[in-house]
C-alpha cells in the first residue's frame, strides 16, 4: 500500500509540511526532510521551484526564485533524493508546476519518482480533465497518488467528481486567494470547513494555505484529517536555516 | 465556412488543437468558468452587441480607415496599404478588446480592472475603458518599460489608474504579467484580469480575438471597396498576437491571401536573451496558464527575451497563432531591431505617419515583401502610433539627416 494511504489510516490529525527544495541552500533539501521526520512531522511536500508560480504567495515565490538561482532543477532534485529512502520513511510528495514536468517528460518524471520512492504529486496547474484523459494511466503505472485541490469556490458537483477520482487525499485550499501565513481563520473559513465536512467525502481532506501556528492547525483540523504548513515554515527556514526545525514543529503539535 | 472556424476553435476546453487550455490553479478555475459563461450569455446578447457597436462608432472613432501608401508603393514596388489602428482612440488597436472586456466586467459586477502592460498601450486603453465605465483600474508595468514608455505612464495616471511598478526579473512584460496575475489572485471575486492580448488561460485568447475581429471585418470590406480585390498579402506584428489575430481572422479561409505574422528578431537570433522570436525558435510549453510556443530552457523555465518594442517582448505567444503555425495557415518571420528603426523613420518621412515600434516591425516586413513582389498588394495592420516611442528612439538612435 502507498505510504500516503497507510498514513491516512492512522488515528490522528496529520501535520504535513511544505518546503521549497534547494532552499535556503541548494544542498539543504535532504537535511530539511530528515530533520522534519525526526521532529515528528507526518508527511512532507517537496516544492519543485518554478519561476512562474501562479498559485503561490510572496514568501514561497521568493524561496522559489532563490532556489532556482541556487541551481535547482528536476534533475538536481532527483539526484539529491536518490538515497532518501535509506533514511526517511514518512510519505513524500513532490509539489510543482506542470511545465517543468512536461519538459522533463511526464512518464520519465513519474518513473524517476517511483524509483526514488516518492509517493504522490501535487500539480496545481494541471487541469483535472487533462490528467484524467492523458496522464492518469502513467501515474497509476508508477504507483503515484495525484492530489487534487478544491477551494471555497469549487462547486459541489466538481468536488464530488474530484472525490470520485481521488485515490489519496483531497487538498483543501482554505481561501480563494494564494498561499500566505495567517494568524487565525474567520467565519467564512469555518463555514467552508463545515460545508465540506457535511459532504461526507470518501477521500480524507487535508487543509492547506494560511496555516501558520497551533491555533490555525487546530481550527483547520476540527473535521479535516490534517493540515499543511507552507509559507510559515519557509519563513522559518529563511530566518533560522535548517537547524531549529524541531523547535518550529514542537510549537504546532 | 468561416463561421465554422470560429465555432470550432477553440474547443469547449479552450484548446486550439494542442495549444491553449487553462493550466491554472483551482483558485482561478471557477472564476474563469464564470467569465466564460458570462462571455457566452452576455456578450452574444443583442443589448451587449448594440452597446459595443455604439461605443466603437462614437467613442473609439471606428471604422478606422485603410490608407494606400502612395509614395512607399512607388519607391518599393507593390501596392502597400495600412489598416490605420493608430487612429483608433488612444492610438492603438488595444482599445478594441479593452472596451469589450470592460463592458463584460461591468455586466459581471466587477469593481476593478487589473492588467499588465508592456508598451503601455494596453494599460492606457484599459485605463480609458475603466474611466468610461466608472471602474477602478490597476496596471502592472515593468520598471524598464516605465522608463522607456513614460508618456504612457502619465496618460494612465491622468486617466485615474494606479500604476504598479514591477521590479523582479528583467522588469519587462513577462514579469508584469506575473505581477498582475498575483494581484488578481488576491481577490478574483471583485476584480477581473483584463489580459492585454490573445494569451492567458481560456477564455481570454478567444475573447480578445473575438473583440479584435472588428479590425479584419472592416479592413476586408474597405480593401475590397478600394481595389475590387482581396489583398495578396496581409502583414501584422506578433507580440501576444491580438492585432494579428484581429486582421488575420477575416482572411483565414481565403487561400489567395498570404498571411504573415512578424516577430521581433531583436539584436540577434543567435543568442538567447537578445530576441523574442517565440514562434521561430520556441517549443511547445506552458506559460501564464496556457500552452503555446514558448522560449524556454530545458527545465521549462521561460527564457529571457529582448525587443526594441516593449509590446513584443514576451517569451510566449497566443495559442491560436501556435496552431496556425502548425497548420501552415500563417507564415511567421522575424524583423530585427535595426530593420524596425529604419522602417520607423521610412514610414514617418515617406507617408507622414509615425508608427509604434511594434507596428514598425510589420511595416519593415511589408517593405521587403514589396521589393520581392512588385506586382502584389500588401495590407499591413498598423497597430499603433509611435508617440510613446519618440524619446526612446531619439535617445538611442538619434534623428537621421
Ligand atoms: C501598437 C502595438 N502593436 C502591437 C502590440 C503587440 O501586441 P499584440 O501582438 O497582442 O497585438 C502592442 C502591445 O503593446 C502595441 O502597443
Amino acid at each position: 500500500m502507498n505510504r500516503i494511504n497507510q498514513k491516512l489510516q492512522e488515528d490522528k490529525k496529520l501535520l504535513s509540511i511544505y518546503f521549497t527544495a534547494g532552499y535556503p541552500n541548494l544542498n539543504d533539501t535532504v537535511t530539511v526532510i530528515e530533520n522534519l521526520e525526526k521532529s515528528g512531522v507526518d508527511m512532507i511536500e517537496i516544492g519543485l521551484p518554478f519561476s512562474d508560480p501562479l498559485a503561490d504567495g510572496p514568501t514561497i515565490q521568493a524561496s522559489s526564485t532563490a532556489s532556482l538561482d541556487n541551481g535547482m532543477t528536476s534533475e538536481v532534485l532527483f539526484n539529491q533524493l536518490k538515497d532518501i529512502r535509506k533514511t526517511v520513511s514518512i510519505p513524500l510528495i513532490i509539489m510543482g508546476y506542470f511545465n517543468p514536468m512536461m519538459q522533463y517528460g511526464v512518464e520519465a518524471f513519474c518513473k524517476k519518482c517511483a524509483e526514488i520512492g516518492i509517493d504522490g504529486l501535487i500539480i496545481p496547474d494541471l487541469p483535472v480533465q487533462d490528467y484524467n484523459e492523458n496522464y492518469k494511466a502513467i501515474f497509476e503505472k508508477y504507483g503515484l497518488i495525484n492530489v487534487f485541490l478544491i477551494t471555497p469556490q469549487t462547486s459541489e458537483e466538481r468536488i464530488r467528481f474530484i472525490d470520485s477520482i481521488s485515490n489519496g487525499f483531497i487538498y483543501m485550499v482554505s481561501s480563494a486567494s494564494v498561499t500566505g501565513a495567517q494568524n487565525s481563520f474567520g467565519s467564512t473559513q469555518s463555514d467552508y470547513f463545515n460545508r465540506i465536512a457535511a459532504m461526507n467525502l470518501k477521500a480524507p481532506q487535508i487543509v492547506g494555505f494560511g496555516i501558520s501556528n497551533a491555533e490555525t492547525f487546530q481550527q483547520a483540523t476540527v473535521s479535516a484529517k490534517g493540515a499543511i504548513i507552507g509559507s510559515a515554515f519557509v519563513k522559518h527556514l529563511t530566518e533560522h536555516g535548517v537547524d531549529k526545525i524541531d523547535k518550529f514543529i514542537s510549537l504546532i503539535k | 465556412m468561416s463561421e465554422n472556424y470560429f465555432k470550432k476553435y477553440p474547443n469547449k476546453e479552450g484548446f486550439f488543437n494542442e495549444y491553449g487550455g487553462a493550466f491554472i490553479p483551482p483558485q482561478l478555475e471557477e472564476e474563469m468558468k464564470k467569465i466564460n459563461d458570462a462571455y457566452f450569455s452576455i456578450s452574444k446578447s443583442h443589448k451587449f452587441i448594440s452597446e459595443l457597436r455604439d461605443i466603437r462608432k462614437h467613442f473609439q472613432g471606428r471604422p478606422t480607415p485603410v490608407y494606400h501608401c502612395h509614395r512607399l508603393s512607388q519607391k518599393y514596388g507593390g501596392q502597400i496599404y495600412l489598416k490605420r489602428e493608430d487612429l483608433n482612440h488612444t492610438g492603438a488597436h488595444k482599445l478594441n478588446h479593452c472596451m469589450g472586456e470592460a463592458l463584460l466586467a461591468k455586466h459581471l459586477g466587477k469593481k476593478k480592472l487589473i492588467a499588465e502592460t508592456g508598451a503601455g498601450q494596453h494599460g492606457v486603453a484599459l485605463a480609458t475603458a475603466a474611466a468610461y465605465f466608472g471602474l477602478e483600474c490597476e496596471i502592472h508595468m515593468g520598471e524598464v518599460d516605465i522608463a522607456k514608455e513614460y508618456p504612457n505612464v502619465l496618460r494612465m495616471k491622468i486617466l485615474g489608474a494606479t500604476v504598479v511598478p514591477v521590479t523582479h526579473g528583467l522588469k519587462t512584460l513577462k514579469e508584469a504579467v506575473d505581477s498582475a496575475f498575483g494581484a488578481y489572485l488576491q481577490d478574483p471575486i471583485n476584480t477581473i484580469y483584463c489580459i492585454g492580448s490573445v494569451v492567458g488561460p481560456h477564455p481570454f485568447p478567444m475573447m480578445v480575438r473575438d473583440f479584435q475581429r472588428v479590425v479584419g471585418i472592416e479592413a476586408k470590406d474597405q480593401f475590397f471597396d478600394m481595389t475590387g480585390e482581396l489583398p495578396d498579402n496581409v502583414v501584422a506584428c506578433v507580440g501576444g498576437g491580438s492585432n494579428a489575430m484581429g486582421i488575420f481572422s477575416a482572411f483565414l479561409e481565403d487561400e489567395e491571401c498570404k498571411l504573415y505574422g512578424i516577430e521581433p528578431g531583436g539584436k540577434s537570433l543567435e543568442t538567447i536573451g537578445e530576441h523574442a522570436a517565440t514562434m521561430t525558435l520556441g517549443s511547445p510549453g506552458i506559460i501564464h496558464g496556457f500552452k503555446c510556443y514558448t522560449l524556454q530552457d530545458e527545465n521549462g523555465e521561460p527564457a529571457p527575451v529582448h525587443s526594441i518594442a516593449s509590446g513584443l517582448d514576451y517569451p510566449g505567444v497566443g495559442p491560436e497563432h501556435s496552431m496556425l503555425k502548425d497548420l501552415e495557415k500563417v507564415t511567421y518571420d522575424c524583423i530585427s531591431d535595426k530593420e524596425c528603426i529604419d522602417a520607423f523613420f521610412e514610414l514617418s518621412r515617406m507617408e507622414g505617419i509615425i508608427p509604434a515600434l511594434e507596428s514598425a516591425h510589420a511595416v519593415a516586413y511589408a517593405l521587403k515583401l514589396a521589393k520581392e513582389n512588385p506586382k502584389q498588394s500588401i495590407l499591413v495592420n498598423l497597430s499603433g502610433r509611435g508617440d510613446k516611442d519618440l524619446d526612446y528612439v531619439v535617445e538611442n538612435y538619434g534623428i537621421p539627416k
